[in-house]
């Protein structure tokens, strides 16, 4: 690992100024991905700023504002209290499952709430420093468009970058149309729709995020929901757990007897960022939750579908996937 | 031990291998004390005949648990130093780290407590999880600065007492009873991770693979299921999986869990 400076904040105006004006300090948190990330020398910052000890781990419920009624996550939370804490599992259970469906139980212990969502793609060319890179090393090409591309996108990918987004908690927080706050180093805050917190790849894959430099992610909002019944989250992967996923599918159900009242379906592991079905869940809604409607959805969805060479199967899956975390979710969980 | 060294039993030792397997001594005398050796004063000990036959015993299976007896090594040398304080095993250490040493190196290169392993290096096999604050984490993708104040309890510290006084922790003595190892490389994580495990159940969390997340339940008696998720950070290379498992569930479930191995004639 290369040299660098390690400073500690105690408070999020510190921290904040701690970074101003230095492009090549980071912010550090849980560690999980970026300790990793400078074994591997794909991450070079001269100088960390710790900002794990900020008193930004709340967890309450918005008094005010919007999304008065939802709840609101501190950024620096870890992501095992987020997926345990009470009106979490009662409010957003689609969130608390995601959560625990991702990494280890020490690694949950470790990571954050806004960290989880900065983490960054685990394509093997973007780990492999020998081998070109957009995301890692603009201009220099993908290794992944015509090579192994097994784990990569279907959907909304690019020539210059393939990656696929990493993160399960952020399928379901995409799923339940959440908020990231954020603030910068002037002290102004602002709110960023979840859908448009992460990009795709486009030109500039090395930008994951609308996340301007300097910024501090200080909490993640999450709107009244009326979900919490009939929802799942589904992974698949190549191990029974602790692996990412191959393709995951988030779903949320609001239903008036058998008639889709409200549906909101997120893919993980097939595009940039994670993925909403957009398409399915127009044409579920005011429907009756049969088979036949919930496959006719699935398969309109994926029809958009562009796969790789080698990962023509995630259409398939895709398919199968949002029609059994449909079903799941119908037949109610547990 | 080397595989071709010899070993020095003590004369205490070499009494002991006399009385519990008079037949094996010759053999152990020879090529020194080999796997199945092992194994049957493992059952032996299993079965509390060990305990009650020599102090002796005791003492040769706590040897590896003896706590560090010199001070911290010195680092060869020190860029971007960081002072850092905490606690390992009840101890407060004082240090001056490099910013980019991670607590498990530091556990290791500094501390002289080599229990906690490197596998992976990378957060990927959890032969380094100790507990920190409480909480099983990897100390491989840990710094070191980051834990000032903190509390860091590794394998070294589980078991209680010392000498011929020690105890071990319950999972210590379960993973023995299981054979929940092959090679050992990655028991100090596994236990770690396992000892931590039975806390959070205590508390009623939740795993990917509880039927319903909305239902809190506490304490929890978790299933073979809910077992094998919740260790799934630690990975087993020689597949001691069944047995680990059975070893967990010993400790949760509070009653003894009949072992999945038999020894040969």
């Amino acid at each position: 690992m290369r040299p660098f400076v390690y400073n500690r904040a105690s408070d999020p105006t510190t921290a904040l100024n701690m970074l101003s004006g230095k492009p090549n300090a980071k912010f550090l948190a849980g560690g999980t991905n970026l300790l990793d990330l400078m074994k591997e020398d794909v991450e070079r910052p001269a100088e960390l700023v710790d900002i794990s000890g900020l008193a930004l781990t709340t967890i309450k419920t918005i008094t005010s504002g919007p999304n008065q009624g939802g709840v609101s996550i501190g950024g620096l939370g870890k992501n095992t209290d987020a997926a345990n804490h009470p009106l979490i599992r009662q409010q957003y259970p689609l969130l608390t499952q995601a959560i625990l469906a991702g990494a280890s139980g020490q690694i949950r212990n470790m990571a954050t709430n806004g960290g989880n969502l900065l983490q960054r793609t685990r394509c093997p060319y973007f780990y492999e420093v020998s081998m070109p890179c957009n995301k890692r090393e603009p201009g220099t090409g993908c290794g992944a468009l015509e090579g192994i591309n097994r784990l990569h996108a279907i959907f909304g990918w690019s020539e210059k970058c393939v990656a696929v987004y990493p993160s399960d908690m952020a399928v379901a927080l995409a799923a339940l149309d959440a908020i990231v706050k954020v603030r910068n180093v002037g002290g102004q805050e602002r709110a960023i729709a979840f859908a448009d917190f992460h990009r795709l790849p486009g030109d500039t894959p090395h930008q994951d995020t609308n996340l301007a430099p300097g910024e501090l992610i200080t909490a993640i909002e999450l709107p009244p929901s009326k979900l919490a019944d009939k929802a799942y989250y589904l992974k698949v992967r190549d191990r029974a757990s602790y692996a990412f996923a191959l393709l995951s599918v988030a779903v949320g159900l609001e239903m008036a007897g058998n008639r889709i009242t409200q549906v909101r379906i997120a893919m993980g592991g097939v595009a940039h960022k994670p993925w909403r079905a957009l398409t399915a869940e127009k044409m579920l809604v005011g429907k009756e939750a049969t088979e036949a409607n919930v496959r006719l959805a699935a398969e309109a969805e994926m029809a958009a579908a562009k796969p790789l060479e080698h990962n023509k199967f995630k259409v398939e899956l895709g398919k199968r996937s949002i029609v059994l975390a449909l079903q799941t979710a119908l037949n109610g969980v547990g | 031990m080397d595989e071709n060294e010899v070993p020095e039993l003590s004369d205490d030792e070499k009494k002991l291998f006399e009385d519990l397997m008079p037949e094996d001594l010759n053999d152990i005398l020879d090529t020194g004390v080999n796997r199945r050796h092992f194994l049957k004063l493992m059952s032996l000990a299993g079965s509390g005949l060990l305990a009650a036959q020599s102090a002796v015993a005791e003492q040769l299976f706590t040897k590896p648990i003896g706590l560090p007896t010199s001070a911290e090594l010195a680092p060869a040398s020190v860029e971007n130093g960081v002072n850092v304080a905490f606690k390992v095993n009840g101890a407060a250490r004082k240090l001056l780290v490099d910013s980019r040493m991670t607590l498990l190196d530091t556990l290791r290169e500094r501390l002289e407590l080599t229990g906690s392993k490197k596998g992976c290096d990378h957060g990927q096999c959890g032969a380094c999880t100790v507990i920190l604050n409480g909480q099983r984490v990897l100390s491989c993708l840990t710094l070191a600065a980051s834990c000032e104040g903190k509390t860091v309890q590794t394998i070294e510290g589980l078991a209680q007492g010392s000498g011929s006084t020690v105890r071990l922790h319950p999972v210590q003595e379960a993973f023995l009873k299981h054979d929940g190892f092959q090679c050992g490389f990655c028991t100090p994580g596994q236990i770690c991770s396992a000892v931590a495990l039975i806390d959070e159940a205590k508390r009623g969390d939740a795993s990917y693979v509880t039927a319903d997340v909305r239902k809190k339940a506490a304490p929890l008696q978790l299933s073979t299921e809910e077992i094998r998720e919740r260790m799934s950070g630690n990975l087993c290379r020689c597949g001691a999986y069944a047995n680990i498992v059975a070893a967990v569930q010993e400790v949760q479930h509070g009653k003894p869990v009949e072992q999945t191995f038999r020894f040969s004639a």
